[in-house]
């Protein structure tokens, strides 16, 4: 594995992206970052600026409004860039898929690495789906 | 060549890198311990450098010689800083007269280094960010100053090498009242310089997410992050060296780790302050102190 890579997996910076969430899923990534958890410990911070992020994370059944904002969000991140579709609802849009407002699953609209199931994920198996996300990469 | 050598290798650009780094994983080990977590790995401004350094450069404005070498000039200023303070703490008489001047200004240029990448980014947040640290350096810089002046009265002298010989013969300066004064008033000025809590109003992550350098990506962003974590190393140490008499002994190191982690306690103790309040506090109560301590010094307190 390269030295370049392995910068990157282990300093992942996440851009938090709620596209209509009943924000379950939110309060369980927030989770993540306290004393419990604390995924500070392997390198992964938050960022406030897309421009900033290594991985995308979707939260939400993503509705019609959120679809261009996401196309538009994925293509002003700096690559390489991991998206993580994080919960039920952006993997498959769950209760709300006949929906008169949601358009179509996230990976639908941009290019999905990871997808971590769960109504909300606990915030291990987010923990999980960022490692496997990371091995991905080393690969 | 030997000044080049001086530039980027000891005391300049690798070795502040190195320490500056080491300062900032102090930082954010601290800053975990007081949040009750275990915190980051020690390599890891080190890896985010890296990682910044790889990624993709986005350049959002037509303006790009300004967005690209903004960056550049706050770094350079601060490899010149950490050069001239290390020449004089290794041999006191080697640097020239009215040094301190020159530091004090080659401080500012970091500042202005982000208030012009913030407002080349073309992006409305950054132009916040960047009109608030404009504002933020207006103020903080008069009671910076004020503070600074009590030692030249002291010493008599405006070079950085008669102020640590001096103290190193009379004993400190932050021995006397109006020592502690100027050292408490330097310190809140250094909180607003580093960009820390409760001062952090030009890059409120939380607020204007990230600022001035919310459009920087890539390797410009790093070199960001890379000022700021020679700062963390820079401006301490110009504080130790004219309050404390410099370090030459585990001692001194210490004295550089003490104010470091105090600069990290208030910035975990306090909450982000608005920016109007920030300039009513430097302008208020900080400039009214820094004058009660060169009244003091003076008088020879």
């Amino acid at each position: 594995m390269s030295f370049k890579l392995k910068a990157i997996a282990k300093s992942p910076w996440v851009f938090h992206l709620a596209t209509g969430t009943c924000n379950n899923c939110d309060i369980e990534i927030l989770d993540c970052l306290t004393p419990r958890f604390d995924i500070e410990r392997f390198g992964i911070q938050l960022v406030g600026s897309v421009r900033h992020a290594d991985v995308i994370l979707v939260t939400g059944s993503m509705n019609r409004k959120c679809a261009a904002r996401l196309r538009t969000v994925y293509e002003q991140a700096p690559k390489p860039v991991l998206v993580v579709a994080c919960g039920v609802c952006s993997m498959s849009q769950h209760m709300f898929k006949d929906s008169y407002n949601t358009a179509e699953p996230v990976d639908k609209v941009i290019p999905v690495d990871i997808y971590i199931p769960g109504c909300p994920p606990k915030p291990e198996a987010i923990i999980s789906g960022i490692v496997k996300g990371i091995e991905k990469l080393k690969k | 060549m030997r000044i080049l050598l001086d530039y980027l290798i000891f005391p300049g650009f690798l070795f502040t890198a190195v320490v500056g780094m080491f300062a900032c994983w102090i930082d954010r080990k601290v800053s975990a311990r007081v949040q009750w977590r275990v915190g980051p790995r020690m390599l890891q401004p080190f890896y985010d450098i890296v990682k910044l350094l790889n990624k993709e450069v986005i350049v959002p404005s037509e303006n790009r010689f300004v967005f690209l070498s903004a960056p550049l000039f706050g770094m350079a200023s601060v490899i010149i800083v950490s050069t001239m303070l290390w020449k004089t703490i290794i041999n006191p008489s080697a640097t020239f007269v009215g040094d301190m001047i020159v530091v004090v200004y080659l401080l500012t240029i970091p500042a202005i280094s982000a208030i012009m990448g913030g407002f080349a980014s073309k992006n409305p947040l950054s132009s916040l960010g960047a009109s608030r640290e404009m504002k933020l350096a207006l103020s903080y810089e008069l009671p910076f100053v004020m503070a600074l002046v009590v030692p030249i009265i002291k010493c008599g002298s405006v070079k950085l090498g008669d102020i640590v010989t001096f103290q190193i013969i009379h004993g400190t300066i932050l021995h006397s009242p109006s020592g502690i004064i100027a050292c408490a008033i330097a310190l809140l000025c250094t909180q607003a310089k580093l960009g820390v809590a409760p001062f952090d109003v030009a890059d409120a992550e939380t607020e204007i997410s990230s600022g001035i350098f919310m459009e920087y990506s890539g390797a410009p962003l790093a070199v960001f992050r890379l000022t700021k974590y020679m700062l963390f190393f820079t401006v301490p140490m110009f504080l130790v060296t004219i309050f404390m008499g410099g370090i030459y002994s585990l001692v001194g190191i210490l004295k550089y780790v003490v104010l470091l982690v105090l600069v990290i306690l208030i910035k975990n103790t306090n909450p982000r302050v608005r920016i109007d309040q920030a300039v009513k506090f430097f302008w208020g109560p900080m400039s009214i102190l820094g004058i009660l301590a060169i009244i003091l010094a003076l008088f020879g307190l």
